[in-house]
């Protein structure tokens, strides 16, 4: 019954108190009470404390602060008989038991025993979650790649169920936590020998070995609700009502259950977090704290990760090709490493290409695939290397030419998710791998065409109606047909380049993250691209064709406000409606007035550097200090939530090569400062745009990270080098 | 057969026994000697003017029947309850006044004896009232929040202070029929101006008055002081406790507080538990001093101290009857004149100590709010005094029963999910999901004129077998607690499966004690938070929750029972109508005021018909509701299985549509 488990979770809290108490004492004898601590690669402290408390942990002596907090959720075990209530003491002492973990944590990072380090295997763990990897998730958050998140606890009763369980949840695109053990072992040393790949990109991502180490997944899912939730530290409730409704994690517990484990989960309850358990354990049922049952059991393997679904209210629509291998985003960051490898296709080893043509409907043959060459089978029988060109014909009455580029800008992700499938490069810069596994399974070479063909209807089934793919492997077919599709390429390239926002009359919204950032808009122009990189107008047109009543709507311009600016009557009318009354107005060409909102997962950030008269870039991931003062993680703090910061902007990267960057403001010679990497990434789009600005010298004269990280540094080196900004309008 | 026991617990039946071999009258003798007048029973007898009294009484007396004055039976009768509504009123509200000059003389520095306890309550309270609280001095913020009290009494315009905790709906239909209250003490007047001679005659419009005054009652006395009875004293939360006779210590003093105030009992609990006073009492052979409650007063520090109940208003004269009991204070309300005379039988001293209330042939040690603490000590040191006059005469009863009391608004939203996610989603999700058919306050008065305690156990079992969820004060409390009913193994052992998870999952008892029958404001406050919790009914009305006081006998309980009825909440009244005599009436309060404001009052005084008219009245608002129907041991929530699609709707659809309450697509079985 339920008291078995207020109790548990009631005695860890005190025995975690306990050792968090003393770990502190000791680090605080030893480093002093003012020694600095913050986790790798975050703005938000101890998360889970701040968002909580809005209480900022920066040293040993603020810990203590913390811990003080959580003794005050530390109650009396219920008694054996008569006892008082218990279900509100315990979702206290859970949270007491995450304040303490999460401290204890903190403190091993100081003594460097964190990520923590498999005794036996030598596996080095993830350990705390950076606010860089949140963001880069951002985009797969909210676009379906990845609906839900398990932490599984503990380990499976042998390697083969603990392989089905992660299998079942990876097809289903679920991102796995792992932690804690039973019985002496654990999930992630179950994957490992079953050569199982893990990380981020294959979905799996160990955190430590202890259930612990699970916290760090908790501190993750919270910053969520600080980064793309827009909600105030301190705001605990609105923080709890964000995890509940929108981040749907469960636990998956396998084994016996600890106190330790009950109070953790007592503590996950409170966000919302169900736990479901492959034991015989006491269930609560009634709900309330979470939205379904707060702890279940279900003793069969073969259905715990679909009763986990039904727990945690959570819907997962997963589409998959007939193929002999698993399929799904889980499985696109497997690597293929060359003696894993049976056969590879182009690379510069050998000729390929890929290429979606529109034809006529009465032209193509509706999920045909055609293989072209001689000896084909045994040639691939042999392994090794062939050349490769795949031309994919749609038709379909709401196709249109516009529309090639974005499905075949998909076909990297319709072979990179087969399991023991590899794909890298797009166009005739292609390059693929099948791995020996996946040979063993029964993949041929007709299954490339299958996959296309499934995908490229399951992805654009409102406007295609008809795919027909033909696979050439004959090497003077591939170089006959490679020319006639770089002759389409550059058509393509060409037209994309003439598409200003003056040449249309429609924009288009993107509302994706609303699932997770509920009052922010992304306006998409031809000129501006999401703020996340991953849409830019051709494809939010697409993707309102494909789902008229999507993520992705139509904006009217309507009547020219501002031509400088960019602002239009029918933009401003459109976020009033869809922010949640966030928004009034929008300038798309400006930071300094009713700049563009972000919800989180910018890929860079803009910020003004008064100073300078211009303004910096700094690109997520990037760790160091800036000219503005703020490390990327602090700054992106600021910026994302939903809110206009004049001054502040997240973008995405290729919006700095537009001719529309902050137009208004004085476009790209306001760019006084620029990381390394982002040079690097643009340099050749940004040149050109240089020689079209009349400043041919402009990147050179913009500091970056080795010149400069702070403002007085910055404008030495400005002045020394004579950079443009200085001689401009001020921006105030 | 057996013979009928006159109270339904056995130690209560026991003493009435014992009692009854020794020639001790008490009120159950009483009750069987002295019949119920017929006419003043039913409401048929007029007393307002001294041209009657008159008695409407006859064949078609509705229609016939006149008094002097030409007044027909339904504008008597409706007087009468009107003025049973001033009575009740008056009292809660006087005793909150009470509560309210005790707050200003704490504030302000003259009453020493009494501080803030709960600030963080005070706070609450003072942001109700719009009254500034950060960064001020605790004790201005106290001043004020008194003051701004003080003015519901006398206020002539307006509206009460807390007639804004109710739900928008509700007050609109107050505002839409006009019993919004304006003032306690206007409210008071009018209602004995209007049932006085001459003055309104239509019964319809009288009742309006009653609802007026009643709500004046809820929303003003009651909950007035509940909440300063909580800010001085402490909120109250759960602990461990004993009723019945058994509380009693031979080798103690036994000092009993009886009545309805908190104030003195307060300092009497803290007096009777310091050193000297203990010593004091060794001096005189005892081995220390054991403090009991009975009736409210018990139930006041029983619920913030745990200090053990004798039980309700019948088991007065029991309580003295033990021979057990050195002294008992008595305040105000419910205390039976009878206890001074039977005292005298005994060594009990009976000590008043309002100066609103004395009793021939009781000591009189008067109380006010400045020099507390000096009166507790006299009363303890009188009670220390007299324990060494204890004879061996009694029926001494060593019988009790353990309890879990202190469930006050605060809490019961605590204990739905702690500091970080109180609420009362769980409670709404479970009567959802039909694993909680629906909510009774079981509250009121015990009675001799039935079995005592007897309906209240009747009830109280078969409603938690039915999954129902009850929450209870005052007598009621202690008629569950001396039955054994108010322990967390009674949901175990006896709830529905439905009712029986959720108070395993929260580890409460299927029966919650609020407090005293002042405290019926915290079942107001509990309803308008779950309207507002929502999914379902939007104001209070509507709700699967019905009030029943089986065994009332006090004027109070009609005020309750009427500021219920008005906010919203079907009413049982147990016992015959004291309007019985006109169905005009009887139909204004049940079917009209249903339709006015979905809350009603009956009377009946069948235990099997309460039970059947509380179901019924659950289910269909259940249906009203589109609740799923209920049935034992079926239950489970409307689950709606969220896509990427479904969670950017969230924000646009109101309340956060994370809570089922469409569509479904499995049910679970327990």
């Amino acid at each position: 019954m339920s008291k078995i488990i207020a109790s548990a979770a009631i005695r860890a809290s005190h025995s975690l108190f306990r050792t968090a108490e003393e770990m502190l004492d000791k680090a605080i004898a030893e480093k002093g009470k003012d020694f600095v601590f913050e986790f790798p690669d975050t703005a938000f402290y101890l998360p889970l404390v701040y968002a909580m408390t809005a209480f900022p942990v920066k040293t040993l002596a603020d810990m203590k602060v913390a811990l003080e907090m959580a003794r005050e959720m530390l109650h009396e075990e219920p008694e054996e008989k008569l006892w008082k209530p218990y279900l509100g003491e315990a979702l206290d002492s859970g949270m007491a038991t995450l304040f303490c973990e999460e401290i204890i944590l903190a403190l091993r990072y100081i003594e460097g025993l964190e990520p923590d380090t498999d005794p036996e295997t030598g596996y080095v763990y993830n350990g705390f979650i950076t606010d860089t990897i949140q963001r880069n998730l951002g985009i797969q958050l909210v676009d379906g790649r990845m609906p839900g998140f398990a932490a599984i606890i503990g380990a499976a009763p042998d390697d083969e169920t603990a392989v089905k369980i992660v299998r079942e949840l990876q097809e289903k695109n679920i991102l796995i936590f792992l932690s804690g053990e039973s019985g002496g072992d654990s999930v992630t040393r179950q994957l490992l020998r079953k050569n199982v790949e893990l990380g981020w990109d294959t979905y799996i991502v160990p955190l430590g070995t202890k259930t612990e180490h699970t916290l760090y997944a908790l501190d993750w899912s919270i910053r969520a609700s600080l980064i793309f939730g827009g909600n105030k530290p301190g705001d605990y409730r609105a923080h709890l009502k964000y995890t509940k409704d929108r981040v749907f994690a469960f636990a998956l517990v396998l084994g016996e259950l600890d106190d330790v484990k009950w109070s953790t989960g007592a503590g996950a309850i409170n966000m919302g977090y169900p736990a479901i358990c492959d034991t015989d354990v006491p269930v609560i049922h009634p709900t309330g704290v979470c939205t379904y049952e707060h702890v279940e059991k279900e003793l069969d393997h073969g259905k715990i990760v679909q009763r986990a679904f039904e727990v945690r209210g959570l819907k997962v629509t997963v589409e998959k090709p007939p193929i002999p291998v698993s399929y799904g985003p889980a499985f696109e960051g497997e690597r293929i490493r060359k003696e894993d490898m049976f056969i590879e296709f182009g690379g510069n080893r050998t000729p390929a290409f890929e290429w979606v043509r529109t034809r006529e409907m009465e032209e193509v043959e509706d999920g045909k695939v055609v293989l072209v060459g001689t000896d084909i089978e045994e040639r691939y029988r042999a392994g090794g290397q062939m050349p490769l060109g795949i031309v994919i014909d749609v038709a379909g009455r709401k196709m249109q030419k516009d529309f090639e580029a974005i499905i075949e800008r998909k076909l990297h992700h319709n072979i990179n998710e087969a399991q023991g499938l590899w794909h890298m490069g797009q166009r005739d810069i292609v390059w693929m791998r099948i791995s020996k596994q996946a040979y063993k399974e029964g993949i041929t070479l007709e299954h490339i065409g299958t996959i296309h063909n499934t995908m490229t209807h399951n992805r654009f089934k409102a406007i295609v109606d008809k795919v027909q793919v033909t696979l050439y492997f004959d090497e003077k077919d591939v170089l006959e047909l490679q020319e006639q599709a770089r002759a389409v390429y550059r058509e393509r390239d060409h037209r994309l380049a003439g598409l200003t926002d003056e040449s249309v009359d429609t924009y288009y919204s993107c509302l994706l993250c609303q699932s997770f950032a509920p009052s922010h808009v992304c306006v998409i122009s031809p000129e501006r691209l999401g703020l996340c990189g991953a849409y830019n107008w051709l494809d939010t047109k697409a993707a309102f064709e494909i789902d008229p009543t999507g993520g992705n709507q139509p904006i009217k311009k309507g009547e020219v406000l501002d031509a400088r600016a960019g602002r239009w009557a029918g933009v401003d009318e459109y976020l009033k409606a869809n922010s949640a009354g966030a928004v009034e107005s929008l300038n798309l060409y400006t930071i300094m007035d009713n700049p563009m909102t972000s919800c989180g997962c910018f890929e860079c950030i803009v910020a003004i550097i008064p100073e300078a008269n211009g303004v910096m870039l700094v690109q997520r991931g990037h760790t160091g200090m800036t000219p503005v003062g703020m490390k990327f993680s602090t700054l992106a703090g600021t910026v994302g939530g939903g809110t206009q910061n004049p001054g502040f902007m997240g973008i995405g990267v290729n919006f700095i090569t537009s001719r529309k960057f902050l137009y208004a403001d004085g476009g790209i010679r306001r760019i006084v400062w620029m990381t390394k990497n982002l040079k690097e990434r643009i340099a050749e789009d940004f040149k050109k745009r240089c020689e079209e600005e009349g400043v041919p010298d402009l990147l050179d004269k913009i500091a970056d990270e080795t010149v400069a990280e702070d403002s007085e540094k910055l404008l030495e080196y400005l002045t020394s080098v004579g950079h443009p900004a200085l001689e401009m309008d001020p921006m105030f | 057969m057996d013979k009928v026991t006159k109270s339904a617990s056995t130690s209560a039946a026991e003493i009435i026994q014992w009692g009854e071999a020794h020639h001790l009258e008490t009120c159950f003798e009483r009750a069987e000697k002295l019949k119920q007048c017929p006419i003043g029973e039913t409401g048929a007898c007029c007393r307002v003017c001294h041209m009657g009294p008159c008695r409407l009484v006859g064949r078609n007396a509705e229609e016939r029947a006149k008094g002097v004055c030409g007044a027909s039976l339904a504008t008597v009768a409706a007087r009468n309850l009107v003025r049973m509504i001033a009575g009740g009123t008056a009292a809660h509200s006087d005793h909150a006044r009470d509560m309210a000059m005790t707050l200003l003389a704490a504030a302000e520095g003259t009453a020493k004896d009494f501080k803030v306890t709960d600030v963080r309550k005070l706070y609450k309270v003072a942001d109700i009232l719009g009254i500034e609280f950060e960064g001020r001095p605790v004790n201005d913020v106290a001043r004020d929040v008194a003051l701004k009290f003080i003015e519901d009494f006398g206020r002539q315009t307006g509206e009460l202070n807390y007639n804004k905790r109710a739900p928008r709906k509700t007050r609109e239909r107050w505002k839409k029929w006009g019993i919004a209250p304006r003032g306690i003490d206007r409210e008071v007047v009018e209602a004995m101006h209007r049932t006085s001679v001459g003055v309104d005659h239509e019964a319809d419009h009288l009742l309006t008055q009653g609802l007026r005054t009643a709500l004046a009652d809820g929303w003003g006395g009651c909950m007035i002081s509940t909440d300063i009875t909580d800010i001085l004293f402490g909120t109250p939360k759960p602990l461990r406790a004993e009723s019945s006779f058994g509380i009693f210590r031979e080798d103690e003093v036994n000092l009993i507080v009886h009545g309805h105030e908190p104030t003195l009992a307060e300092i009497i609990v803290d007096v009777a538990s310091s050193a000297d006073m203990i010593e004091y009492a060794k001096s005189r052979g005892a081995k220390g001093i054991n403090l009991g409650g009975m009736c409210c007063t018990a139930n006041e520090v029983l619920m913030r101290h745990g200090i053990p109940t004798a039980g309700g208003f019948t088991n007065q004269e029991l309580g003295i009857m033990t021979g057990l009991v050195d002294a008992m204070t008595v305040d105000v309300q419910c205390i039976m004149p009878a206890i001074a005379k039977l005292s005298e039988k005994f060594h009990t001293k009976v000590i008043t100590t309002s100066p609103k209330a004395k009793i021939p042939g009781a000591v009189h040690v008067e109380y006010d709010e400045h020099h507390a603490r000096e009166t507790a000590e006299k009363i303890v040191k009188m009670a220390i005094d007299n324990y060494p006059n204890r004879t061996s005469e009694g029926s001494h009863i060593t019988r009790k029963t353990p309890l879990i009391a202190g469930f006050s608004h605060e809490y019961i939203e605590y204990m739905q999910g702690g500091k970080w996610r109180a609420s009362f989603r769980p409670l709404n999700d479970a009567i959802m999901a039909g694993r909680i058919r629906g909510v009774v306050g079981l509250v009121g008065c015990d009675n001799p004129r039935v079995q005592a305690t007897s309906i209240h156990k009747y009830l109280a079992t078969e409603l938690i077998k039915n999954d129902v969820l009850i929450v209870s004060t005052g007598c009621g409390s202690a008629a569950c607690g001396t039955a054994g009913y108010l322990t967390p193994e009674t949901a175990l052992e006896n709830a529905g499966p439905g009712l029986r998870e959720v108070c395993e999952a929260i580890g409460i008892p299927p029966i919650l004690h609020l407090g005293a029958c002042v405290d019926n404001s915290r079942i107001l406050t509990i309803a308008t938070a779950m309207a507002h919790e929502g999914g379902l009914s939007d104001e209070i009305g509507g709700m699967p929750a019905v009030g029943i006081a089986p065994e009332w006998m006090s004027e109070k309980a009609i005020a309750i029972g009427t500021y219920f009825a008005a906010s919203g909440v079907p009413v049982i009244m147990g016992g015959e109508s004291p309007v019985g005599a006109s169905r005009e009436v009887e139909k204004i309060m049940t079917e009209v005021w249903f339709e006015r404001f979905m809350g009603a009052l009956h009377f009946e005084p069948d235990p099997e018909k309460i039970l059947a008219m509380t179901l019924d009245y659950i289910d269909k608002a259940r249906e009203r509701l589109k609740l799923r129907k209920y049935e034992p041991g079926k239950f489970g929530a409307e689950r709606v299985l969220m896509d990427m699609a479904a969670r950017r709707e969230l924000e646009k659809s109101a309340a956060g549509a994370a809570h089922a309450g469409v569509g479904g697509i499995r049910e679970s079985q327990s």
